[in-house]
C-alpha cells in the first residue's frame, strides 16, 4: 500500500516538469488567443473587450473564401501524398538490387531544413531561368517562359506540390512498414492459387493497409492544414490572395498588421477545425484498435 | 476512454523495413524483365521527384551568374566551378554565425526536450494511475497545433519574460513542440524494459528514484540517443517561423531566416544561395548517412505523433 502511494507521487513527480512546460507554453497561449479574440488588441495600449464583434467581422465572403481554399489545398496535398506515398512504398517493397540504397533516397526532403528545401522549389519555379520552365520550353510544351509564383493558379499548385514533396518520404516509409507487417502467407496462398500481382495488390494490400491509409490520411491532414513555411516563403499568400490560406491569413492579420484580436479570432477558427480533425482521429484510431482486438 | 497505450502495441509491430526479416524468400518474388523494367522506372520516376530540387540547386551553385541568368535554360553547368561556395562566405557576412546559431538553437532545444522528456517517458511507461492516459492524449494533442495559431500569446509572453529578440525566444516555444514525438518515442521504447526490473530492485529495497536512475536509465540510453537524434533533426529542421517571429537581430538569426532575407531581395544571387543552403544541409545529409538504421526506425514510430 505504501508502496503504490510513493509510487503515486513519484510518478507525478516525474510528469510534472513535462506538464508545466506544456502548461506554460501551449495550454495557457491557448486560452490566451481565445481571450484576446474578444478585445480589440493591437499595438495601442488599452485593450476593450468587444464581444463577438471580431468574430461577425470575419465571417464576410472573403474569409469564407480563405476557409474554402485552405480546404481545397488541403485536400488536393493530402490526396497527392497519399496516392503517391504509396506509389512510392510498393515499388521500394519490390525485391529488387539496390532497394535499401533508393529507400535511404527518399528521405532528404524530411530530413534537411523545411525552408532550404523551399528555397530550391522557389529557383525551380522561377519563369525566366528555372529548371520547370526552361524544360517545358525546350520539350515544346509551352511557347514562352512560364512564371509559376507569378499568376494565381499556378502558384495554387506549386505551393501544393512543394507540400506534396516534403510530405511524401515520411508517408512513403510509412506505409512501407505498414506493407511489411502484412503477413507472408497471404501472399504465397494467392500466388500458389494463380493471383496475379495487381490482384494480390487489390485484394489483400489495399484493404489490409486500410488502417494504415486512414491514420496516415489524419496525421497528414492535420500536418498540411496547419502548413505555414511553403506557402510563406514561395508567395506570401499572393499573388492577390490566390495562395492565402487560414494559416497564412491569420499571420498577415496578427503578426503583419498587428490587429491582435482580430488575428486571434481566426485563429479561434483553426483551433476549432483542428480539434475536430483531432477528435475525429482519436475516435478513429480506437475504433481500428477495437477491430484488431476482434 | 482513449486508450493510447493499445496504439502503442500496434506500433511496435509494424516491421522496421531496414530489418533482414523482410527479405526476399519466395518464388513469387521472381519477376519476369519488363516487370524489372517497369519497376525501376517506377522507381526513378518516384526518385527524380524526391531529389530534382537537390540536384538542381546543386547544379545552380557550381554555374556562374552570366550562365544562370541566361536563356534559354541549360540543364548542365558550363565552365562550372565551385566559385560560389568560396565567395558566399563575404556576400553573406553573417553565415558561419547563422550555422552556429541554427546548431546553438538545436541543441539547447534537444537538451530541454530530453530533460523533460526522460522522466514523463518512464512515468507513461511504468506507471498506470487515473488520468494518465488522459493526460497522454493531451500530451500527443499537442502536436496536432502549429506554433502559428499561438503566436501571438507566444509574442506577448517572451515580450513580459523579456527575451524577445534572443536565442531563447526560439528555443522555449520549439522545444515544447518537439515534446509530444518525443514522449511518444521513448515510451515505446521504456515498455519493452521488463517491468519485473522494478520489482527485484523494489525487493532489495531501493528507492524509486534509485532504481530510475541506476536501473532503468542505463538500459533505456540507446532508446534516449534515438530520441535525441530525432528531436535534434526536428529542430534542425524547423527553425523558421518563431525565428521569423520572435527574433529581428541578424546576430541570433538561424540558417533558414538568415538566407531567407537573401531570397526576399529583388536581385537573387542564386547561385550563392544555393551553396549556402547545400552547406547548410550538410549535417542532415551527414546524419542520414551514418545513422540512417536508427532513424528509420526512429521515423516509423515517431509518425505516430
Amino acid at each position: 500500500m505504501t508502496q503504490s502511494r510513493a509510487a503515486w507521487y513519484f510518478a507525478w513527480a516525474l510528469l510534472a516538469p513535462a506538464i508545466i512546460y506544456v502548461l506554460v507554453i501551449v495550454a495557457w497561449p491557448l486560452v490566451e488567443t481565445v481571450r484576446l479574440s474578444f478585445t480589440d488588441a493591437s499595438l495601442r495600449k488599452t485593450v476593450n473587450y468587444v464581444g463577438w464583434e471580431n468574430y461577425t467581422r470575419i465571417f464576410d465572403r472573403d474569409f469564407a473564401e480563405i476557409i474554402l481554399r485552405t480546404f481545397s489545398w488541403t485536400f488536393f496535398s493530402v490526396l497527392l501524398k497519399m496516392v503517391i506515398g504509396m506509389f512510392g512504398a510498393v515499388l521500394l517493397n519490390c525485391a529488387v538490387p539496390g532497394r535499401n540504397l533508393f529507400r535511404i533516397l527518399t528521405m532528404p526532403p524530411w530530413i534537411v531544413p523545411m525552408a532550404i528545401g523551399i528555397f530550391m522549389w522557389g529557383w525551380m519555379y522561377n519563369g525566366q531561368f528555372g529548371m520547370i520552365s526552361g524544360l517545358l520550353q525546350r520539350f515544346g510544351f509551352v511557347d514562352g517562359p512560364v512564371a509559376f509564383l507569378a499568376y494565381g493558379n499556378t502558384a495554387y499548385w506549386a505551393t501544393i506540390v512543394t507540400d506534396v514533396w516534403i510530405g511524401v518520404p515520411m508517408v512513403t516509409i510509412y506505409f512501407l512498414a505498414a506493407i511489411q507487417a502484412i503477413p507472408r502467407d497471404l501472399y504465397e496462398a494467392a500466388w500458389t492459387d494463380g493471383a496475379s500481382r495487381w490482384y494480390r495488390f487489390r485484394r489483400i494490400t489495399v484493404p489490409l493497409m486500410a488502417p494504415a491509409i486512414i491514420t496516415m490520411s489524419m496525421l497528414s491532414l492535420i500536418a498540411t492544414f496547419n502548413s505555414f513555411d511553403i506557402i510563406w516563403i514561395l508567395t506570401q499568400g499572393g499573388p492577390s490572395g490566390s495562395t492565402t490560406t487560414m494559416i497564412i491569413d491569420t499571420y498577415q492579420t496578427a503578426i503583419g498588421s498587428k490587429k491582435y484580436g482580430q488575428g486571434a479570432a481566426r485563429a479561434v477558427v483553426i483551433c476549432i477545425f483542428l480539434s475536430l480533425f483531432c477528435l475525429a482521429y482519436f475516435r478513429m484510431t480506437r475504433k481500428l484498435s477495437r477491430q484488431e482486438k476482434v | 476512454m482513449m486508450n493510447p497505450s493499445r496504439r502503442a502495441t500496434r506500433v511496435l509491430t509494424l516491421v522496421n523495413p531496414f530489418s533482414k526479416r523482410a527479405q526476399p524468400s519466395a518464388m513469387m518474388d521472381r519477376y519476369s524483365w519488363y516487370e524489372i523494367v517497369l519497376i525501376y522506372l517506377g522507381i526513378f520516376v518516384f526518385l527524380f521527384f524526391m531529389l530534382a530540387p537537390f540536384l538542381e540547386g546543386f547544379l545552380v551553385s557550381l554555374k556562374p551568374l552570366s550562365q544562370l541568368f541566361s536563356t534559354p535554360y541549360s540543364f548542365w553547368p558550363e565552365n562550372g566551378s565551385f566559385e560560389a561556395y568560396v565567395t558566399m562566405w563575404e556576400r553573406i557576412p553573417y553565415f558561419a554565425i547563422y550555422i552556429f546559431n541554427s546548431l546553438l538553437i538545436a541543441t539547447v532545444a534537444t537538451l530541454i526536450v530530453l530533460a523533460l522528456v526522460v522522466p514523463a517517458a518512464y512515468a507513461f511507461a511504468r506507471f498506470s494511475f487515473r488520468g494518465m492516459p488522459l493526460l497522454l492524449g493531451a500530451f500527443l494533442a499537442v502536436s496536432m497545433f502549429s506554433g502559428a495559431v499561438l503566436l501571438i500569446p507566444l509574442f506577448r509572453l517572451m515580450r513580459t519574460l523579456g527575451i524577445l529578440n534572443t536565442y531563447w525566444a526560439m528555443i522555449i516555444p520549439g522545444a515544447a513542440f518537439l515534446i509530444p514525438s518525443a514522449i511518444w518515442l521513448l515510451r515505446t521504447y521504456m515498455m519493452r524494459i521488463p517491468p519485473e526490473l522494478n520489482e527485484a530492485a523494489y525487493m532489495d529495497g531501493a528507492s524509486q528514484f534509485y532504481t530510475f536512475r541506476r536501473v532503468i536509465l542505463p538500459l533505456a540510453r540507446p532508446g534516449i540517443i534515438v530520441v535525441a537524434i530525432m528531436t535534434f533533426i526536428g529542430a534542425y529542421a524547423q527553425q523558421f517561423i518563431f525565428a521569423l517571429t520572435f527574433n529581428s537581430k541578424t546576430e541570433f538569426m538561424p540558417l533558414p531566416v538568415g538566407l531567407f532575407a537573401f531570397f526576399g531581395r529583388q536581385e537573387v544571387i542564386w547561385n550563392e544561395l544555393m551553396a549556402a543552403s547545400f552547406v547548410g544541409i550538410a549535417p542532415a545529409l551527414v546524419i542520414i548517412f551514418f545513422l540512417q538504421r536508427y532513424l528509420v526506425g526512429g521515423l516509423t514510430a515517431g509518425a505516430i505523433k
